[in-house]
């Protein structure tokens, strides 16, 4: 007796639709802007996991290559990797890296610094990615933020194909950023509320 | 036989809802984002909300009368 798939239950196909767009254009890149918007907003103002539960693309496609494709161990994930201590962390980790990207951002707005063309997979490695940079409009800083924002999303999702491969498929969520911090501010917005 | 239940571990759900995904009951929901709540009415300890968990924080077991 499964349920009847409903619409939200393609967005993988975004997901992976986003991922491919950015090998063309990286300008692409800035829609990711929509996966960090909406489950905050969501969490802020309807109080739930909702995106988690309901549409987040990214896990369904670890579903779908982990499940179905059975592309995973299928393994109980370390309990380091669950402990609030890492979980938090690497919530903090993130969130640095984020800020350094938004730095550099405004340093090529400013002018000071020179487009780098780029992508840095997990936080290290620079792969030139000249290729989907077609110009932009607008000022360079548009392009050094696609770069930066793709390098975030390029780097969590082979994260997460990483432990979705290592452990059960949809590993990614026990210490997905987003996750935490969503699952923080549904803490903070229903503390004084009663669980049912 | 007694009748095996699924019980979520609170402090270490990390409410993703992939068990909702899975439950062919639909006894789970994640009422306040927090954790993953189960309708013992509904669960028939099928155990798949189990498998699926990606933080292995629920088990089955015999509920006390």
């Amino acid at each position: 007796m499964r349920q009847k798939k409903k619409w939200y239950d393609f967005l993988w196909i975004f997901s992976l639709t986003y991922l491919i767009l950015g090998f063309f254009n990286i300008l692409f890149a800035w829609l990711g802007l929509l996966c960090f918007f909406i489950p905050l907003i969501i969490a802020i103002v309807g109080r739930n996991k909702a995106y988690c539960n309901k549409y987040c693309g990214r896990s369904q496609l670890f579903s779908l290559v982990g499940g179905r494709f059975e592309l995973s161990r299928k393994k109980d994930v370390p309990k380091w990797m669950k402990s609030k201590y890492f979980r938090y962390g690497f919530l903090i980790f993130f969130f640095a890296m984020f800020f350094l990207m938004l730095w550099n951002t405004y340093l090529v707005f400013a002018g000071v610094k020179n487009l780098g063309m780029a992508v840095t997979l997990l936080w290290t490695f620079k792969l030139p990615w000249h290729w989907a940079y077609h110009g932009t409009l607008f000022s360079d800083g548009v392009a050094q933020f696609a770069f930066g924002f793709y390098s975030v999303m390029l780097t969590s999702t082979v994260l997460g194909f990483i432990t979705m491969i290592l452990f059960k498929p949809r590993s990614w969520c026990v210490y997905c950023p987003m996750g935490t911090m969503t699952q923080l501010i549904c803490k903070a917005r229903n503390a004084a509320r009663p669980q049912n | 036989m007694a009748k095996r239940k699924a019980i979520v571990n609170v402090r270490d759900c990390v409410a993703c809802g992939c068990c909702i995904k899975v439950c062919p009951r639909d006894a789970i929901t994640v009422p306040q984002g927090i954790h993953a709540k189960i309708d013992e009415e509904l669960c028939i300890g099928c155990g798949k909300c189990a498998k699926e968990c990606p933080a292995s924080v629920i088990t089955l077991e015999v509920l006390k009368q």
